[in-house]
């Protein structure tokens, strides 16, 4: 009895270092790449405060006098700033660490929602069938037919800027990659023999749903949520960019390349530079994982 | 075929109906557009006046009504702040996006389908890796910081190529262009570069995919079989029927670079609808905002009724329902 439940123990995380999953991802180059980048972006998300030189949304933190300081392997640059200072002083080490913790957070936060919305209604359009199939579904279409930035835009310009209103932009945006999918495939896999056969023992629709047809197209939804994340972050910060996204006080990567954006003709490139090159590699390592998870969960997924 | 074509049409026109009540309904939301116009010392009476002169006092429905009519007869009413009718500003400013938009589409199918079609024919070499692995990176770029290095770059450094604005422009056949005049190409490189980047890397992992796909069917295997050679295999036969979905989605991917433009137009100051659309949203001008939705609407719905439409006459095998 001992032994049994001792192999059970190692058997999980063994069988998965055995898995044809693992074995493709040890050879996968980008796949590693990627994931080294992700898990560098969620390590400065969660302990980034704890080493980051200065709060830069604290104003008391915050001195004038080292504003416009270059990195520090410049002429001029001063110890303590890493990548130099913008046009208050800031230390912008300090703000991408800050921004991206945001940034981050309201890319994952809004593809959940939208995943778990997206999710939802496509089992219940693929699974029912009918009216409640055919209203799902034009809605989607209707909203296909115009591109998501200009829709998150729209919405954003009319309840103005904010971090809970972002999220409800990208969700109302998102919700859809997720109900088509999931719907389509949940349409082939009902006419399965098995989902047929519980059916007949009389298991209740809800069951059927979460236990037979969910753990059948989850791994798509695993995929679109992934791919979603990135371009969540990337959505984020250009309508932070353009000035309907995020609150000027809050911190995010897009309002730094903004105000980066601001001084640039005047020299001072690294504003600019370093949080945008930020927002590049955490979205390149997203879509790299993404890319690898497609190809071994659903290559068929465009 | 016509009665599907006479549905498809059908459906656009409900599809618009249903945005212009949410357009009317949202821009309901979009601060109180009296705020804007009247002096900020204006007296109750002089505020109850410009309200009545707006029509802002009459109930919803009433309100959507006249809205409606006033947009069949292309009427947005006048912009806030330019004083002019809304519809105008926009039809003035549109060349220069669709010249934008033209170019940059140019841009996507030269560099994305021979790249494409390389990477899916040639999977397994390491220039096909490095085209994938660099078209992640496209998609990765956030395209408005890319537009600011190619400012700092070619304009601040190297001081090469302007870094905003549009240059003059020439009438051609009737309108107003830039790429033509003289020195006008310079203006349009990097804004067109830009908007082109991310979706040149979207187009690329299509065409590969869709090169991949068909290498693997059975046409391509007897055909090789019979001995037809390879690049006869691969122009022939696998590129004529992968381009049919990368066709179709270019057409979509048209409206995404025109919504697109917002972005590229603010980072270079390209007089266009964009960059109107922008400025409109920052001084809440509603009359603009409307129509440019409206406008961008129609060319969207528009388009993806044209895409339909092609598909099913070049794909025989899509069902007509």
């Amino acid at each position: 009895m001992e032994r049994k439940e001792k192999h059970e123990k190692n058997s999980g995380w063994e069988q998965f270092l055995k898995s044809e999953f693992f074995y493709h991802y040890k050879k996968n180059v980008p796949a590693i790449i990627g994931s080294i980048l992700v898990a560098i972006a969620i390590f400065i998300v969660v302990f980034g405060r704890f080493f980051a030189p200065q709060n830069p949304y604290d104003l008391t933190q915050i001195d004038l006098a080292d504003s416009y300081l270059p990195p520090i392997w410049q002429d001029g640059g001063k110890a303590g700033f890493l990548l130099g200072t913008d046009a208050q002083g800031r230390d912008i080490f300090s703000a991408i660490i800050y921004g991206s913790a945001s940034s981050m957070m309201i890319g994952l936060v809004g593809a959940m929602a939208s995943c778990l919305i997206g999710t939802t209604l496509g089992l219940i359009a693929g699974y029912y069938g009918g009216k409640v199939d055919a209203f799902i579904m034009r809605v989607a279409d209707v909203q296909l037919s115009f591109p998501s930035m200009l829709i998150a835009l729209f919405i954003m310009s009319v309840f103005g800027r904010g971090v809970g209103k972002l999220l409800v932009a990208l969700t109302m945006v998102g919700w859809v990659t997720y109900a088509r999918t999931v719907r389509g495939e949940t349409l082939s896999v009902k006419k399965m023999e098995y989902v047929e056969a519980a059916r007949i023992i009389g298991l209740p629709n809800q069951k059927i749903i979460l236990k037979h047809i969910l753990p059948n197209v989850i791994n798509s939804v695993i995929v679109l949520a992934t791919i979603q994340v990135g371009s969540f972050i990337l959505t984020e910060a250009t309508l932070s960019f353009l000035g309907v996204g995020v609150p000027i006080t809050k911190p995010s990567l897009g309002l730094l390349v903004k105000t980066g954006f601001d001084v640039l003709f005047s020299g001072l490139w690294w504003a600019a530079v370093f949080p945008g090159l930020y927002i590049m590699l955490i979205v390149f390592g997203i879509n790299l994982l993404g890319d690898f998870l497609r190809d071994e969960l659903n290559p068929n997924l465009k | 075929m016509i009665k599907y074509v006479i549905k498809r049409f059908a459906q656009m026109m409900a599809v618009l109906l249903i945005v212009s009540v949410l357009v009317f309904l949202m821009t309901n939301f979009i601060g109180d557009p009296v705020d804007m116009l009247v002096p900020e010392d204006a007296t109750l009476e002089e505020i109850e006046a410009a309200r009545i002169r707006l029509g802002l006092n009459k109930p919803l429905y009433v309100q959507y009504a006249i809205f409606l009519k006033s947009v069949l007869h292309g009427d947005f009413g006048k912009s806030y702040t330019y004083g002019l009718p809304a519809m105008g500003l926009i039809v003035e400013r549109m060349p220069a996006t669709l010249e934008l938009v033209a170019v940059a589409a140019a841009l996507v199918l030269l560099i994305a389908i021979p790249l494409g079609v390389y990477a899916g024919a040639y999977p397994k070499r390491a220039l096909s890796k490095f085209i994938m692995s660099g078209s992640i990176l496209g998609i990765s770029l956030p395209s408005f910081w890319m537009g600011m290095m190619m400012i700092y770059i070619f304009a601040v450094i190297f001081r090469c190529l302007p870094a905003s604005g549009r240059g003059d422009t020439i009438p051609v056949l009737g309108v107003q262009l830039s790429i033509f005049a003289p020195g006008g190409i310079r203006y349009i490189i990097l804004p067109a570069v830009t908007l082109a980047l991310t979706n040149t890397a979207t187009m690329i992992r299509l065409t590969r995919s869709g090169i991949l796909e068909n290498m693997r069917q059975d046409y391509i295997k007897y055909a090789r079989a019979k001995g037809v050679p390879a690049k006869a295999l691969l122009f022939g036969h696998a590129l004529k029927n992968a381009l049919v979905p990368v066709i179709t989605v270019f057409g979509l991917d048209l409206g995404n670079m025109v919504a697109f433009t917002t972005i590229t137009e603010t980072i270079f100051a390209w007089p266009g609808m964009g960059k109107l659309l922008i400025d409109a949203i920052n001084k809440s001008d509603r009359p603009i905002i409307v129509a440019y939705l409206m406008a961008a609407a129609c060319m969207f719905v528009v388009l993806n009724f044209i895409v339909d439409i092609l598909y099913t006459l070049i794909d025989p095998r899509i069902e007509l329902r």
